[in-house]
């Protein structure tokens, strides 16, 4: 678990909202101009902070869903019934806008700089951002390296990322791309069912002979769950780098 | 400040916090217990558990599990800021005082670097982990500790960001000179104070 220093001051700066979209119906894809970019990894996160006339400020982290390859940078952010910025953030802001933030921020859980095998991807809900980001780096960068990507979603219409990972069977992207719906499947559905189980994994996941490093992004109770199968497969715990989403900050 | 961000008001008012107990840019989550971890939760079966104390020491220290439970406990009730943003308030803790463990220890350190299964590490000054600042702690509410949370132990450093607080551990290598930690080598704050919200490199 080594790392790679970094020592740079992260400022606030304001970021122009340039565009905003329904990524879901409970989820808001946010496009912006932050003036002072030197561009990030796929993976990483910015902080975004909101201030209010009196002065009272909030701030929340969300992961880049855009790849360094694009000069724009996207957020997507799912509001939470409950929360304070998220609803702000898909409800409240209007294109022209400014955005406080500063980032990027975060270099552990990040696409391999040099991939030593095959890359795994798991994905729990709005836990699939910051892959995103990697899909499209890997695509971008016409990386060679092999890639998967298990995606657990509630429904169809809650899937993140429909541009990015294209319809089922499409090639928008050249990972190889499993989405399992848990909460209900249209008619035609060709795709899994169910949460992700020790079954799923085996089934659409790289082995542990080939040496994976593998990525786990979702809600807490997800990556515990994903992660532990991974070790009861046989996955080397220190090549399973984990992500947790939800109640630590995404409100 | 003079940015304001267009009809935000914001909703968890300051006034709601416990007064004067609430660092900038932190919000109370209340009963929720966020988890936030950089891999697998370890699971150390309880006979293959130690905790040491190495490096700059007249001589290494090492309690078994049993060893640590008989060693005399605090309850400790705190505050705790994550550097994620949220803060939990009146957490209840139980555990063994980081000056228990020191007892009678002759160093030339002025740090540590806590470790723990894993392989995580944070560095922290030894004079923060002294003179009732820091425990290593078993038991959250009563409850033994969850391996969510930390568990077998974590250390508990609360005027420090949370991750300061590294689940797992296994034990204190103290230093002579100032070594970063897993978060601190990927851009967190060195040291860490939630009241000059030193969250990253810079701060």
């Amino acid at each position: 678990m080594a790392g790679t220093a970094v020592r740079r001051r992260l400022s606030w700066q304001r970021a122009e909202v340039l565009e905003l979209r329904h990524e879901t119906p409970r989820a808001s894809r946010l496009t912006l101009r932050p003036p002072d970019w030197t561009g990030h990894r796929a993976g990483q996160h910015v902080d975004v902070r909101l201030t209010a006339p009196d002065g009272y400020t909030a701030q929340r982290s969300y992961s880049l869903a855009s790849p360094p390859e694009r000069e724009a940078v996207d957020l997507v952010v799912e509001r939470l019934d409950d929360g304070e910025v998220s609803p702000y953030l898909t409800e409240e802001l209007r294109p022209g806008d400014l955005l406080e933030l500063r980032g990027p921020i975060g270099g552990y859980f990040v696409w391999p700089a040099a991939p030593d095998g095959p890359v795994q991807l798991i994905a729990g809900g709005s836990g699939v951002v910051p892959f995103l980001a990697m899909l499209g780096h890997h695509r971008a960068s016409r990386s060679s390296v092999p890639v998967r990507l298990l995606y657990s979603a509630r429904t169809v219409d809650d899937i993140i990322g429909r541009a990015e990972l294209g319809e089922p069977g499409s090639d928008a992207t050249d990972a190889e791309v499993t989405v399992t719906l848990t909460r209900g499947a249209p008619d035609g559905w060709t795709g899994p069912t169910g949460r992700v189980d020790s079954a799923l994994l085996a089934e659409r996941t790289f082995a542990p002979d080939r040496r994976p490093q593998v990525l786990v992004c979702g809600p807490t109770t997800f990556v515990e769950t994903v992660a532990r199968g991974l070790i009861d497969l046989g996955h080397d715990p220190g090549r399973v780098k984990t992500e947790r989403f939800g109640a630590s900050g995404g409100p | 400040m003079s940015f304001i961000s267009r009809g935000f008001t914001g909703r968890r008012r300051k006034e709601e916090a416990p007064a004067g107990r609430l660092p900038p840019g932190q919000y109370d989550v209340g009963d929720g217990f966020p988890v936030l971890s950089a891999g697998p939760t370890p699971h150390t079966s309880l006979d293959r558990w130690d905790f040491s104390l190495r490096g700059e020491v007249d001589e290494g220290r090492r309690w078994s599990w049993e060893e640590f439970r008989a060693l005399p406990r605090e309850p400790v009730s705190v505050d705790i800021h994550c550097v994620t943003s949220w803060s939990k308030f009146d957490t209840r803790w139980e555990g063994v005082s980081v000056d228990t463990l020191l007892t009678e220890v002759e160093t030339a350190a002025a740090y540590v670097l806590a470790f723990s299964d894993g392989g995580y590490t944070t560095n922290l000054p030894l004079a923060d982990v002294s003179d009732g600042q820091a425990w290593v702690v078993d038991t959250y509410d009563g409850e033994p500790l969850d391996p969510e949370h930390g568990g077998p132990a974590r250390l508990l450093v609360p005027h420090l960001y949370f991750w300061k607080s590294a689940k797992w551990i296994r034990g204190l290598t103290l230093t002579t000179a100032d070594e970063p930690g897993f978060w601190e080598n990927f851009g967190y704050h060195n040291y860490g104070d939630p009241w000059r919200e030193q969250r990253y490199a810079g701060d």
